[in-house]
This record gives structure tokens, sequence and C-alpha cells, in this order.
């Protein structure tokens, strides 16, 4: 039974509204309602919030009737290597510069796929920093430090 | 004659030297994502958007343009070679086109694509410039009241009408409008939503969100399964139609043109819907339906007319009324707003040279496709060659360098990142973006017309309803809202999209 709800696509569609609903409704409480005439920060947040708890709870509802199951399978794996290398290429441009943060960027997010060969790896980097520096950099002058020194 | 006049005035700033080649560029950008999977106009025009900060407007406003256009091109080469749409809007392109390329004719199957293509493109270009003037001048009549109306009927038009379930999609449009709300408020100064994050004060930028929810999420679905393909290059050396291939197909090129002149006009909806109506027309015109799926080539010539028609003509309600239809238009706007010019129907009269340079740039840009579609198309499909291996990772750099180039800061691309996995989980439970992104867009200038019409009418919410145009817009959202919970409309639009099998 519950394995069947972690694969129920509109059961988890109208948990996921709801509970970005909630979350939205419950911080718009910090704001001032104010009234129809003079509408406060708060209004249209919370009205907004509101109506997608509502909608939330129909797909919600109607997911456990039809219990239509998610399509395909998850792909958890890419998905963590291709966040991972936006968050490091980010983190490295503030504290390495440009260059190593595209390294890093490329080798992370190559492992998202299904063969990860070292030697393709490498050359495909080392093309496209240079095709970075020379759009980026050179061409359109975004002001980036290629290195740390 | 004034017309005439002003589409001179515009052919003299669409020729300049600089236009053409921002217009060249425009367009071979479009064609080469269009034909490249994983990849579509959106998400491009959502990276370029900041470095056009460096352009002037006009050249700006043309590439951006091209890149929409010629996407359309491009992914009609894919869907007929490879059996894979490049882009949604030709997804029925594949089921007429590919068993053409199948039976050997891939070349004709193109070419009337390419001639389609144009006609569409040179009358949704006569079009604008008929239709715009006179749209511009009644929508400067718009109070506060009108816009709001107006968006919500641009708003719901987009959920009910948009490829997959209408109740999701409304939820989605409500989510946007949330998102939207990230950020200082104009009238009180407060920061909302901003999680004690300075850089959310200033609210997310589109192209964070695009490119999250986009280019992430479609890059993660890619990998999730092996890549197959198979493509069709020997076929295609006879590329002339024969006279029975072009008489057959002219009039559903006529048919086409009208249902996408249609559906671009009408905020809301586009080239996909536009394409999947005019294959539905095709198909009931038809002596012999069941011609259709066995390479008919009315079933290629009408929807291929059909979405480059609705491509062009969403600038109709986007130019006049500052209202975008579609996410892509409402990075448009984006792009007028980086460059300092309100969106709204003042633009024709301040700044002409945009408008019009804009209009006749886009007959320019379709000549230009032609003549690059044609001849080049060993080209683009050797680019279908390159590995998605390779692809991916190019891809993932200019979404990063993109969106850190915004404000030079890390937070961008860390935003990013994390909506690429609400994005990825959307997708996965077939909860449509595109509907998320034009609530997006249109949630602050939604909340500000409230509160400006409430404010004007003193609290009294029936000022939506008292006055005629905003009626009329109130009225014309519920038929939409009603028509589509009918079970018959329903079951069209299902029978509509499944024609694909998707």
């Amino acid at each position: 039974m519950r394995s069947d709800l972690a694969n129920n696509k509109d059961f988890l569609a109208g948990l996921l509204l709801l509970a970005i609903g909630a979350i939205g409704f419950y911080m718009a409480l910090d704001f001032p309602m104010g009234t129809a005439r003079r509408m406060g920060p708060g209004y249209f947040p919370r009205v907004l919030s509101a109506v997608l708890m509502l909608f939330g709870l129909y797909v919600l509802v109607r997911g456990l009737r039809t219990k239509e199951r998610v399509k395909g399978i998850w792909g958890w794996r890419p998905l963590a290597f291709i966040t991972a290398s936006l968050i490091v290429y980010g983190w490295l441009m503030d504290r390495a510069g440009f260059v190593p943060a595209l390294v890093a960027m490329f080798y992370i997010s190559a492992l998202a796929g299904h063969e990860f060969k070292v030697k393709e790896v490498t050359i495909l980097t080392v093309v496209m920093c240079i095709f970075a520096w020379a759009v980026f950099v050179y061409g359109l002058g975004l002001p980036y430090q290629l290195f740390w020194w | 004659m004034e017309i005439f006049n002003n589409l001179v005035f515009g052919f003299t700033v669409a020729l300049s030297a600089q236009n053409l080649l921002y217009c060249f560029i425009g367009v071979f950008v479009g064609t080469a994502i269009g034909v490249l999977p994983g990849i579509g106009p959106l998400v491009t025009i959502a990276m370029l958007l900041p470095i056009t900060f460096n352009l002037p407007p006009v050249p700006a406003l043309i590439m951006l343009a091209g890149i929409y256009y010629g996407a359309q091109y491009g992914g009609s080469t894919t869907a007929i070679l490879v059996n894979l749409p490049g882009e949604t809007a030709s997804v029925v392109t594949c089921l007429d086109g590919y068993q053409m390329a199948r039976q050997g004719r891939a070349g004709p199957a193109l070419a009337i694509c390419a001639i389609g293509s144009f006609i569409a493109g040179c009358v949704g270009t006569l079009l604008i410039a008929t239709l715009g003037p006179p749209l511009a001048e009644w929508a400067l009549k718009f109070g506060a009241p009108e816009y709001f109306s107006l968006m919500c009927m641009g708003l719901v038009a987009a959920a009910v009408l948009a490829h997959g379930d209408m109740v999701k999609s409304l939820a989605m449009v409500f989510l946007g409008l949330l998102i939207g709300i990230i950020g200082t408020d104009v009238n009180s100064g407060m920061a909302r939503y901003s999680f004690g994050i300075a850089e959310l004060t200033d609210g997310i930028g589109f192209t964070v969100i695009a490119v999250g929810l986009f280019a992430v999420a479609e890059i993660v679905n890619n990998l999730e399964s092996k890549e197959q393909r198979e493509v069709f290059t020997k076929d295609i050396k006879n590329i002339m139609p024969t006279a029975k291939d072009l008489k057959d197909s002219f009039p559903a090129i006529v048919r086409g043109t009208a249902v996408g002149a249609f559906f671009g006009t009408l905020p809301g909806t586009g080239p996909s819907i536009a394409s999947f109506s005019s294959y539905m027309v095709e198909k009931k015109i038809s002596k012999d339906p069941s011609r259709f799926g066995r390479g008919a080539i009315e079933g290629v010539a009408g929807p291929e007319s059909a979405n480059n028609a609705a491509a062009q003509t969403a600038f109709i309600p986007t130019l006049t009324l500052g209202i975008p239809g579609s996410a892509t238009m409402a990075l448009m706007l984006g792009a007028l707003t980086i460059q300092g010019i309100a969106p709204g129907p003042q633009v024709m009269s301040s700044k002409p040279d945009l408008f019009w340079g804009l209009i006749a740039s886009m007959w320019v840009g379709n000549a230009m496709l032609v003549i690059l579609n044609l001849p080049l198309v060993g080209l683009w499909v050797k680019l279908l060659q390159i590995p998605y291996r390779w692809l991916f990772p190019s891809i993932i750099m200019f979404c990063a360098v993109g969106n850190y180039s915004l404000n030079n800061s890390a937070m961008d691309v860390y935003l990013c990142g994390l909506l690429g996995i609400l994005g990825y989980v959307l997708s996965k439970l077939e909860c449509e973006p595109a509907p998320l992104i034009l609530g997006y867009v249109l949630g602050p200038l939604m909340e500000e017309n409230l509160r400006r019409a409430l404010l004007i009418s003193r609290g009294d919410p029936t000022v939506f309803f008292t006055r005629p145009i905003s009626l009329s817009f109130m009225i014309a959202t519920f038929l939409i809202v009603i028509i589509m919970i009918a079970p018959a409309m329903r079951k069209k639009k299902e029978a509509a999209y499944e024609v694909h099998g998707a």
C-alpha cells in the first residue's frame, strides 16, 4: 500500500502543491493583509496560496481514485550530478576563477551520462574551455578572472 | 497606404548591415537549437537574455526573434529525418514527415516545410503590420481592470489549452504567480518570501527560472534512458517537390496559415496548439483520411505552415498590448525591459524603428531560413550526429555561465540548480512548466493591476464586470473554461494530442 502511494503520480503532485501552498500561506501570515480597497502586501499571496492548496487537495484525492503511476524511472543519479555541477560551478567561480570552475563543471556533469570516458571528457573540457574563453571573455568582455592568481 | 510606408521604413531598418548580421545569427542559432534535442528556443533566449544587455535594442530583439522562429524551422527538420521533434510544435510533423522520409521522399517533405513556413511567415508579417496599429490604439484605452481581465484570460487560455492535464496546468499558473511574488513589494517596500536571503529581495530572474525548470529537467529526462536514433541522410538528393506535391499541399498551406494565425493572435495559445489543430483540420477535410500517418504531404504542409504563422502572429498581443501569449514571448518582453523600454501599446509610437524594424526583419529572416534550410540540410543532419554525452555538458555550461553573468553572483547558479530539482520532479509528475513561467511573468503585473483597479473602484470587485471591455474578457475567460470542461471538447483535445501517441 505504501509503495503504491510513493509511485502515485497525482497523489505526489497533489502533495507537493499542498505543501508549497501551505508554506506560502504560513509565510504570508506575516505580511499585512490590508483591505480589498487598500490591499496590503499579504492579500494576493494569501489568496494564491489558498487556491494552490485547493488544487493540491483536488489532485491528491483524484490520485487516490485513479491510482495512475509515474511513467518511467526516476533519474536521481543524473539529477544529482547535474545539480552538483551547477552548484560547484557557482562556488568555484567566486573562489578559484573561470577555468577551474568550468573544468569541475564538465567532469561532474559528464558523470551524469551513461558512459564516462576520461579521455573524451578531457578533450571536450579543453575544447569547450577555449570556446568559452573566446566567446564569453574575449568576445563579450565578461570580466572574469581565468584563474585564482 | 500608411502600412506600406511603415513597412518600407521597417525594411530600411532591417536591411542595415548590423541588423542583417544579427538577424542571420538569430536564425542560424535558432535552426541549430531547433535541430538539437534537449534545448529549445525558450531556454536559449533565456540564456542569451543577459548578454543582449550589451547590444542596442533593435538588433537585440531582431536576434532573439530570429532564434524563436528559426527554431520552428529546425524542429521540423529533425521531425522529418529522425522522427524526433526538436520542438513541441513539430510533434505532428513527425507523423507524416517521417513516413515520407522512409519512402525516400525526405527532400520534398523538407521543401514543402520550407515553402509552407515561408508563405505562412509572409502572411504573418503582413497581419502584424495591419492588425498591430489599430490594436495598439484600442489598448491605449485600457485601464487597470481591463489589463487584469485580459491577463486572466491569457493565463486561463494558456493553462486550459496547453498540453496535458487542465487542473494541473491551472495549478502551475498559480504556482508561477506565487513564485512571481518573491522579492520586494513595490507598494509597501516589504520583502516577501525572501527567506532571509539578500539576493532574493530582487526576485528570481527569468533566466534562472527558465533554465532551471526547462533545461535541467529536460537534460535529466533525456539521460534517464539510452539514446537511439535512426537518421535518413542518403535519400535527400532530389529536394524539389513534384507538381502534384505542390498542388496537393497548396490548399493545406493556406488553411494551415489561417489556423495558425488565429491561434497565434489569441493570447495564451501558440504554435503547438496551432499545429495540432491544423493536422486535425487536414485529416477531417481530406477525402481519404486513411492516408494520414502514412506519408500524406498535406499532413506536413498544414501543421508546418500553422506553427510558423502562429509563431509570427504571437508577436501581435506581445508587442501591441504588452501581454505575452506564451512563455517565450514573455522572455521577449523581458528583453525589452532589460533595454529600458516599458512594453505596452505605446512602443509602436515611441519606438517605431524597433516595431517596424522587427516586423520587417521577420520577413528577411524567413527568406534567410529558406536559404539556410534547403541547401544546408546536410549540415544540420551532421549536427544531429553529435553524441548526446558531448552535448549535454556543453548545454549545462551555457546555463551556468549565463546564470552567473546575470548579477555576477553564485546565488543565481545555486538557485538554478535547486529549481532544476523542482523542474524535474514536476515534469515526472506531469505538471507542465510552461504555464508556470507565464504565471511567474504576469504575477507582479497582475497584482499591480488588481490593486489599482480595486483602489479606483473603492474596493468594489464588480468593477471587472461593469466596464464593457473588461466584461468581455471575463466572459471569454469563462467560456474557454466551460467549453473545455464539456466532455465533448475534452475528448477532442485529448484526441488532438494523442495523434502522436504521447
